[in-house]
């Protein structure tokens, strides 16, 4: 920080009292000025740290991180099936803009195609195993949210929230109401995932979450990777450019309907991805598993850890996920506070609107819209 | 004739806001379109770029038929509009908005050449490179929105009220930039609110009145037509 002493350019000197005012500006201006390696060896301990967190042997130490009223490991895996769901969702809110209030019906697609497809209580008893209809489950999905985006898509704003939650809802009353999707009864018996040990034992079974969290885990980062990417290239400024300004974005000849779709679909699979890891974990799915809530909780925690930046949607469904089982087992008054988590939930993201909009870990350009926004609606009036 | 409008009606809803215009823009020429607000003039452009469906009538641009074509089909054809007003990326820097502009194009050497020929007749846009575009003062922004729009190497430049908001000296300047962009080779129809000078910058003009063109002419003769003068250019 030796500019600070010698910068004799009074522009210069206010932007760096502005830098200095926002403690995590700061933080995350000294992340970009740090060379390569150091980032590399944070960004490698941090995910160490991730992988070993599940083993009691080190999450004893962590003090009063672990669930105390929840098996941890089976915590961890909860709150990375919402980060996985987060990142997905940050693609069609975050980037490309589009409001999804159902998105946890692309989940439950997902859980219900590898349902349908492995267990012994399916209708269709095709018994096939997991992995073979991970990849099914997730082009299907894909297919629902082109089917959901086709006719919805080229609509502006609100009817797009309206018919994403009207989609969440019918999943749900299809899985509560069709025979074939077996209702409250469920499917039992959902294969696991393949491998097992060298000593015959199945490497995913029952009583042990780690290894599902070390997958769910994997799977994170690989997405995470490709959809960087992603918004490195010409479709992630296509997105981005809708997002900020959708008239703009046509008139620079972005194909905007196709784009929107895109993100749609990719976001959609996702999901699709992570409902189908649930259910290959949880053994059993029933049509308890998808309340509206949960798409409402998803989208809260992406806006929450700063909607259009992939770390924030990391860090937003990773502690929303967490804070509401953190709750469990904790005593108030008498008052077991996991009772009332929504209502801290709610009291939380109605702070954060207020004080600070843009979310824990805002995007650069998110911020710069929201300013800009505010600005129209005053110049507008 | 590069761009041939022919009878062209459009509705918001249930209300028709083009009641069957025509126009003509030949290749080379500056063509401005004058009215009051709520003429017309936005919507005109919006049902050229493609951004509205039109109801009724043709469009023709470079002799193709473009009525039905997608407004991003038709920025690959040439034709290209700066939006009005605020229509830049607000949270792009200025090089990332002007890279937009060059979205349909993939030819690196003529985009960096397209890039050092906006930048030099935009001198402010060069010194806030880096800066976002939402950060810009409105002058800035409108010259990024024309520069953004003349990325694409258009063949018909749509400028929508570039003149909108700006202080007299920035109206001026954002003139003679228009005149020269014109003298470059890039031929412009052009929205404006602001008479006096579009009259005076154009070589032909139309005046919109609640969706009709109600008169034609060359833009000195509007400038010297007393209903225009009456109308338009708050002069007794």
């Amino acid at each position: 920080m030796t500019t600070t002493v010698n910068s004799p350019n009074p522009e210069q000197r206010e932007a760096l009292g502005a830098r200095l005012r926002h403690g995590r500006e700061a933080v995350a201006q000294r992340w970009h000025h740090a060379p390569r390696w150091v980032r590399w060896v944070l960004l490698a301990a941090v995910i160490v740290f991730f992988y070993a967190l599940p083993n009691k042997e080190f999450y004893q130490y962590l003090g009063p991180i672990p669930t105390p009223g929840a098996n941890f490991t089976q915590v961890l895996f909860t709150v990375s099936i919402y980060v996985l769901m987060a990142v997905g969702l940050n693609i069609v809110v975050g980037f490309a803009g589009l409001l999804d209030l159902g998105y946890f019906g692309f989940f439950a697609v997902g859980a219900y195609t590898v349902a349908v497809l492995t267990s012994p209580s399916s209708d269709i008893k095709t018994l096939w195993p997991w992995l073979l209809v991970v990849p099914i489950a997730i082009a299907l999905t894909m297919v629902s949210g082109v089917m959901l985006g086709t006719p919805t898509l080229r609509l502006r704003g609100d009817y797009l929230a309206l018919v994403t939650l009207g989609f969440a809802e019918m999943i749900r009353i299809a899985a509560v109401s069709s025979p074939f999707l077996k209702g409250q009864r469920g499917f039992n018996q959902i294969p696991h995932p393949p491998g097992q040990y060298s000593d015959g034992k199945p490497i995913f079974g029952v009583l042990d979450a780690r290894p599902y969290y070390w997958l769910v885990l994997t799977l994170i980062i690989v997405v995470v990777i490709g959809v960087r990417n992603l918004t490195h290239s010409r479709v992630g400024r296509a997105w981005i450019s809708i997002r900020e300004d959708e008239d703009a974005a046509q008139l620079m000849g972005v194909p905007t309907f196709k784009f929107k779709l895109w993100a749609f679909a990719a976001g959609a699979a996702i999901a699709g991805l992570a409902g189908a890891l649930f259910a290959g974990k949880q053994n059993f799915v029933n049509s308890q598993n998808f309340e509206l809530l949960n798409s409402i909780i998803i989208l809260a925690a992406v806006i929450f850890g700063g909607s259009g930046n992939i770390i924030g949607a990391i860090v937003g469904g990773g502690l929303v996920a967490y804070m509401i089982e953190r709750f469990r087992g904790i005593e108030l008054f008498g008052v077991e506070l996991y009772e009332y988590r929504f209502l801290f939930f709610g009291l939380v993201l109605v702070v954060m609107m207020i004080f600070r909009p843009q979310g824990l870990i805002p995007n650069r350009r998110r911020a710069a819209e929201f300013k800009d926004r505010r600005k129209e609606v005053t110049v507008g009036e | 004739m590069l761009l041939e409008i022919d009878d062209v009606s459009l509705l918001y809803g249930r209300i028709q806001a083009l009641h069957g215009i025509s126009l003509t823009v030949e290749e080379g020429e500056i063509v401005a379109l004058i009215g009051a607000n709520g003429a017309g003039k936005s919507t005109t452009m919006r049902a050229i770029s493609g951004i509205r469906p039109v109801a009724s009538g043709r469009i023709r641009f470079a002799g193709e038929d473009i009525t039905k074509l997608r407004a991003d089909l038709r920025v690959r054809r040439g034709l290209c509009q700066a939006p009005e007003g605020r229509g830049i990326f607000p949270g792009m820097t200025v090089l990332e908005n002007l890279d937009m502009g060059a979205y349909t194009r993939r030819d690196r050497a003529g985009i960096a050449q397209d890039l050092d020929r906006v930048l030099n007749l935009f001198p402010r846009l060069a010194e806030r490179r880096k800066q976002q575009g939402g950060t810009l003062s409105g002058g800035e922004q409108q010259m990024l929105a024309v520069g953004r729009a003349l990325m694409s190497r258009p063949k018909l430049l749509l400028l929508d009220e570039p003149s909108m908001g700006l202080a007299p000296m920035l109206i001026q300047q954002i003139f003679t930039i228009i005149t020269e962009i014109n003298e470059q080779g890039t031929t412009i129809l052009l929205v404006e609110q602001n008479a006096q000078q579009a009259l005076a910058r154009a070589h032909r003009a139309y005046v919109l009145e609640t969706g009709r063109i109600v008169k034609s002419g060359t833009g000195q003769e509007l400038l010297h037509d007393p209903s225009v003068k009456d109308a338009y250019l708050g002069v007794a």
